[in-house]
């Protein structure tokens, strides 16, 4: 039993020492803090290359962390445990991180390179003259297809997935908004409806699709259509370059009529320690070469106008991946729903997810 | 002497009140307030008052029941056997051994093993049978909820079977009795205890099997677990993800309550 007592003193002992070798490790890494960049990025969203080259140029140290889902950042960056320094979340998560005041307004003297970014994706309604953010990469909502077994002709418009034949094929994105934004779209409404009425209608039109859902996933979708386990998905631009590279039998058309313009975007939390790395950085990333060499890697459509020289034409004569200011003038940025309706919109989705005739 | 018997308490108190008290409390709590923090009633009234939450309820219930009948059918005479062989604590380690992989990695498995190009299609091509969809289906999203959850079956109806005195049956079958009559008389009814314990194991994490119905069944099949996961993420609406807890745990209550030992007394 006395054995049990200088166990119990020893175990608390360690507890002690361990804090004090957090305290101590929290000040160590508090006195080199100007020499550290926090950056919270997406997985795999910037040539590592990049960073390599970044850290040599500047002396920074830069510690990159990840998440899956702009709401998993969103709670992360309130939360405040680590003070990160650079993220980049979505359009309508920067009206929602404004909102809630989390975000710091950029000064645009210390970002020289701003200049480089296409005037047409520069001062966009979810960021009025950048106050806060800096475009990084965009893309669009569209479908994939496989020519072994489809024509580009069968995905003219979004109503051309109600075809019969397509009964238990198609593979759709795991987003409320998404979803129901191809009901929204095939009936020419807005992505962003707050009309009850166009979103029961929607709701409706959107049953009958349901037969022709093989599966509503995610990130998955990538391997089952470089795999061929599936041969047509509704998808983002950017993830379907990186099932293209996989099979050279895929193709990624953008339906006539409205679809979803994304964007994701650099910004400065308010609670950054180290805003003149941030600004470096961010001025770092809009450098034509650097933005060229991050876009080859990526695969996803830039904003940076400069850069376009730098790559390959393949890549930015492709009207899929880079179409023209007329066909981007029909497109429809996410707007912050608000919490009323983004839970409409999530309550239909579920509730298309459980239909079934 | 008392003095240590409770500072040997002290970490199942705190374990207690910090991973079993503390949790359900808040989730009670997060309940009854919605999205600004004011307290209601709405997010119960919402869930009893819309079909589309019955509606889920019912298919987890039906989902969970399914799978837990399909198990104890190939448990109950796989535990019948297992005790019948001669070396049973190894067999008995090759049914567990299963469960000493993740999870995450034996759903994998099988989406390749169910793929259009999968193991399984390719066997039944040797037959001349064309490749199905099988992954994303009812058939798949039953047969890999029922691989998992077979071990949790199979353990307590071997120890209940186990813990029959063979000459219990000797003497059945003294008395005239028929094989039938032996096994529902007597057998059966002294395993019961077993079957019980095997299907609270199975039936309560059945109810929110929320990573299955995504990988295989394609977010075709959808549980309650699939709109707590919503709540939680993407509307961030706490209120309403815990409400769907509650009634979950309220479940887990009920189920506890119909197979408890206490009407294990009466015979």
């Amino acid at each position: 039993m006395k054995k049990l007592r200088s166990l119990l003193i020893g175990i608390l002992l360690i507890i002690g020492l361990l804090f004090l070798g957090t305290v101590w490790l929290e000040r160590s890494t508090g006195m080199s803090d100007a020499k550290v960049l926090n950056i919270y990025n997406w997985g795999d969203y910037i040539d590592p290359k990049l960073i390599t080259k970044f850290e040599k140029q500047t002396g920074y140290k830069v510690n990159y962390e990840t998440f899956d889902s702009n709401e998993a950042m969103l709670t992360k960056i309130k939360q405040g445990g680590t003070s990160y320094d650079i993220a980049v979340p979505s359009d309508y998560m920067i009206q929602k991180m404004k909102k809630e005041h989390l975000l710091l307004k950029l000064d645009h003297s210390k970002l020289p390179n701003l200049k480089n970014i296409d005037p047409q994706f520069m001062d966009l309604a979810f960021d009025q003259h950048n106050e806060y953010s800096v475009p990084y990469f965009w893309g669009t909502l569209g479908i994939i297809y496989n020519d072994k077994f489809y024509q580009a002709s069968q995905f003219k418009t979004w109503n051309d997935l109600w075809d019969p034949q397509l009964k238990n094929k198609i593979m759709f994105i795991d987003g409320a908004r998404e979803f129901m934004g191809i009901g929204l779209a095939s009936m020419g409404r807005s992505l962003n409806s707050k009309n009850d009425a166009d979103l029961d209608r929607a709701y409706n039109k959107l049953k009958a699709l349901t037969p022709n859902a093989k599966a509503i996933v995610s990130d998955e979708i990538k391997t089952y259509m470089a795999n061929e386990e599936s041969s047509v998905a509704v998808t983002f631009s950017g993830e379907a370059a990186d099932m293209m590279e996989k099979n050279s039998h895929l193709h990624y058309v953008i339906p006539e009529g409205g679809t979803n313009l994304w964007f994701d975007n650099l910004v400065i939390p308010k609670t950054a320690k180290n805003k003149q790395g941030a600004y470096e950085f961010i001025n770092f990333m809009l450098d034509p070469k650097n933005a060229a060499q991050n876009t080859e890697y990526i695969g996803y459509s830039t904003p940076n106008k400069a850069a376009l020289k730098y790559l390959p034409k393949a890549i930015t004569s492709n009207k899929e991946f880079y179409p023209s200011a007329a066909r981007i003038k029909q497109m429809e940025i996410y707007e912050d729903l608000g919490p009323k309706y983004l839970e409409k919109y999530n309550d239909l989705f579920l509730e298309l997810k459980m239909y079934r005739n | 002497m008392k003095k240590y018997n409770t500072l040997l308490a002290v970490p199942y108190f705190l374990w207690l009140l910090f991973f079993v008290l503390a949790p359900v409390v808040l989730v009670i709590g997060y309940s009854f307030f919605d999205q600004s923090g004011h307290f209601t009633l709405a997010n119960y009234a919402e869930y009893f008052g819309s079909g589309k939450y019955l509606l889920m309820t019912f298919n987890s219930v039906w989902y969970a029941f399914l799978i837990t009948l399909i198990t104890l059918l190939i448990s109950y005479p796989t535990a019948y056997f297992l005790t019948k062989l001669k070396h049973k604590d190894l067999w008995l380690l090759l049914i567990i051994l299963p469960t000493w992989i993740n999870l995450l990695l034996k759903a994998y498995a099988f989406i390749g093993i169910f793929g259009v190009h999968g193991g399984l299609n390719s066997f039944l091509g040797f037959f001349g049978i064309l490749p199905k969809q099988l992954l994303f289906t009812d058939f798949s999203f039953l047969i890999v909820a029922v691989y998992i959850q077979l071990p949790f079956m199979i353990i307590p109806l071997f120890n209940a079977l186990e813990e029959l005195p063979p000459s219990f049956i000797a003497a059945s079958k003294d008395l005239g009795a028929s094989s039938t009559q032996t096994f529902f008389k007597v057998v059966f009814p002294l395993s019961l205890n077993g079957v019980k314990s095997g299907v609270q194991a199975v039936f309560i994490p059945s109810l929110s099997l929320f990573m299955l119905t995504r990988l295989i069944g394609g977010n075709r099949v959808i549980t309650l677990g699939t709109a707590i996961e919503e709540h939680f993420m993407v509307t961030q609406n706490w209120g309403k993800g815990a409400t769907i807890g509650v009634v979950l745990i309220i479940a887990m209550v009920i189920v506890m309550l119909f197979t408890g030992e206490k009407k294990a007394g009466g015979k």
